[in-house]
């Protein structure tokens, strides 16, 4: 039998879900009246779908790999091979594919090693000002002021030229555009009176910082974040590119745009199609980030 | 009105910036008893609220600062006190609800994270248990459908409702404090009226004490049981309502009650009083409302008057009385 109670409850429930609902309809709503923000969303699904199912829709995975077929080499594009056949004779199309699962990997790396330093870093700088927010941001500053293809040069030197050093080193001048943006954020968010109240019932500083603070802070950090993506990807395959990245045979996009390049302009699939990918890729993030950005930025809402 | 909850012993809080250390609260001097509502009351800037914040111990340095005195919650000296001993103390000894609602609720968090954070927090008891508790807060609070509010956020609220969440989640501790710095000041007349009964009944059902900073006379009238007056820093008066209404001594207090528009009386002009609240970077000698006096000689210009009671519960600094 139901009980007043439970009737209560669902009722309750149902109207929970009937806001969310609208709130995920007028986000819908917003991105339809802008199309290349849906450009950009679709651009980002596609990639990370390819990525997810990369080994069924590739037609010769193996080819990601050190596989040779010395006898099928620099074939144009045909129906068999779509984007034609590289130097050793493997499959451009199932490299590509396949290289978009180490895009996303260095896509993720990058972002999440430079946000989880520089947020907290900003938060903190913004938070406490005074000695402390000096330190961090001067140093911050020193960091940026690195260019990030010498840093790149340095650490491969030091530690070798493979994918994991190349994250790094563009991870490490890159924490700062996190903390200014943190810190920023903190300074506006930490005297509205809700952080006051915070403190009033009892919140330590921490608490409040993370708690309170930091979920006032999100929007243009996941906008940068979004942005900074594809900004990875491309600064990856640049590394890639000059030799002090991912080493071959990796289906690294950078890295083919690299090796076809020897064999432009005739072989010229062998530079195109992983440089479209590039290209493609980082152009959806950016259009999805400015997108989110006015989805998020409740003082572009009509 | 038995036993004193707060003694505020020759407060002084100083705010230091580029033009000179402004001197806000000059050797206050104050009780909050329990079970009363103390009206703290006062032009803008004169020190109310940080008076208040005082208490809190939420002055933030730099630029403000608590230079000396002493404020003891039952005889426990709280400027002493350390960050932790304090956080531990705000929330469950003494609450405080702050001027506009809109903006002191956290737009990200839903009103039941924010009520059971402060819960949890201090009694560390289950989510379950706070949300228990959170929900009889709300309903003391005479708010409609407290558990559907729980999952509500901020801004689904109007000004009214977010007030009461804002006191619900003060009074959640049961604190010994309630501080309510202008709790009507944002909101329309009617709600002002729900919200005021709502203290009232609060302080009848809680046995709390409750510090309403406010600038407005009639609910000073209606609500409290005691009040003090503040100007430039200083407490000037304090006294029973009755007192101070009917028998206001301090010429500033005079000024203030005449300074209420009445509907009874067409006047061309609203009263006033004459002149400016005085720069506290460098207040004026003597007594600090001298320059605005009617009454004032030679002796207010050199003289800091004293307190002096003119009856068991009314008191006053000023020469002329």
């Amino acid at each position: 039998m139901l009980k007043a109670l439970d009737l209560l409850d669902w009722r309750d429930r149902g109207m929970e879900y009937a806001y969310r609902l609208k709130e995920f309809r007028y986000t819908l709503r917003r991105l339809r009246h802008s199309p290349l923000t849906l450009a950009g969303t679709g651009i980002i699904l596609l990639f990370f779908l390819t990525a997810l199912f990369a080994s069924w829709i590739a037609p010769h995975p193996e080819d990601a790999g050190n596989a040779v077929h010395m006898e099928a080499g620099f074939q144009p594009p045909t129906r068999n091979h779509l984007f034609g056949t590289d130097d050793m004779g493997r499959d451009v199309f199932s490299r590509v594919v396949l290289g978009s699962r180490i895009s996303i990997m260095v896509g993720c790396i990058v972002v999440f090693i430079s946000f989880a330093i520089g947020v907290p870093l900003g938060l903190i700088a913004g938070y406490a000002g005074g000695r402390i927010s000096e330190f961090i941001m001067r140093a911050a500053d020193m960091f940026m002021s690195i260019p990030y293809l010498l840093m790149a040069l340095t650490v491969a030197a030091v530690l070798g030229p493979n994918l994991r050093n190349a994250m790094i080193a563009i991870s490490i001048p890159w924490w700062p555009i996190y903390a200014r943006l943190a810190r920023a954020q903190t300074l506006m968010v930490k005297n509205e009176l809700y952080v006051r109240s915070a403190r009033a019932i009892g919140a330590s500083n921490a608490r409040i910082l993370f708690r309170h603070i930091l979920p006032n802070c999100l929007a243009p950090l996941v906008v940068q974040s979004s942005i900074q993506f594809g900004q990875a990807i491309l600064t990856a395959a640049a590394l890639g590119f000059i030799g002090i990245g991912a080493p071959p045979p990796t289906p690294e996009w950078g890295l083919m745009v690299s090796i076809g390049r020897t064999y432009m302009p005739d072989k010229w699939w062998l530079t195109f199609f992983p440089g479209m990918a590039i290209f493609i890729t980082t152009l959806g993030f950016n259009l999805f980030g400015d997108g989110l950005r006015d989805v998020l930025d409740p003082r572009l809402r009509r | 009105m038995d036993q004193p909850v707060v003694q505020i012993r020759d407060l002084r809080t100083y705010f230091y910036t580029y033009e000179g250390v402004v001197k806000a609260i000059e050797g206050v001097d104050l009780d909050i008893m329990s079970h009363e509502i103390l009206g703290l009351v006062g032009e803008t800037g004169c020190g109310k609220s940080v008076t208040a914040l005082s208490i809190m111990r939420l002055i933030y340095y730099p630029p403000g600062k608590i230079v000396s005195g002493k404020i003891l919650l039952h005889g426990e000296d709280l400027v002493v006190k350390s960050e932790r001993e304090m956080s531990k103390i705000r929330g469950e000894k003494m609450a405080m609800i702050f001027q506009d609602p809109m903006s002191s609720l956290n737009p990200v968090k839903k009103i039941g994270e924010m009520m059971t954070e402060v819960i949890r927090l201090h009694l560390g008891v289950s989510r379950k248990e706070a949300q228990r508790r959170a929900v009889a807060s709300l309903a003391e609070t005479e708010m409609p459908d407290p558990s559907y509010v729980l999952k509500q956020y901020p801004h689904e609220l109007s000004g009214g409702m977010r007030q009461r969440v804002m006191i619900a989640t003060a009074i959640s501790l049961k604190p010994e404090l309630l501080i309510a710095d202008e709790p009507t000041t944002a909101l329309d007349v009617t709600i002002q009226a729900q919200i005021l009964r709502l203290l009232k009944k609060l302080k009848e059902n809680l046995k709390v004490a409750i510090l309403i900073i406010t600038h407005n006379l009639g609910v000073v009238a209606q609500l409290c049981d005691r009040v003090a007056v503040m100007y430039a820093g200083e407490i000037v008066e304090v006294g029973t309502v009755e007192d101070i209404f009917e028998r206001p001594a301090h010429p500033y207090t005079l000024g203030l009650i005449r300074a209420i528009p009445r509907m009874d009386e067409k006047g061309d002009r609203l009263v006033g009083i004459e002149g400016n609240i005085p720069n506290l970077i460098d207040p004026p000698t003597g007594c600090r409302f001298h320059p605005r006096c009617g009454f004032f000689h030679a002796k207010c210009r050199m003289e800091k008057p004293n307190f002096r009671n003119l009856n068991q519960s009314h008191w006053v600094a000023c020469h002329q009385r």
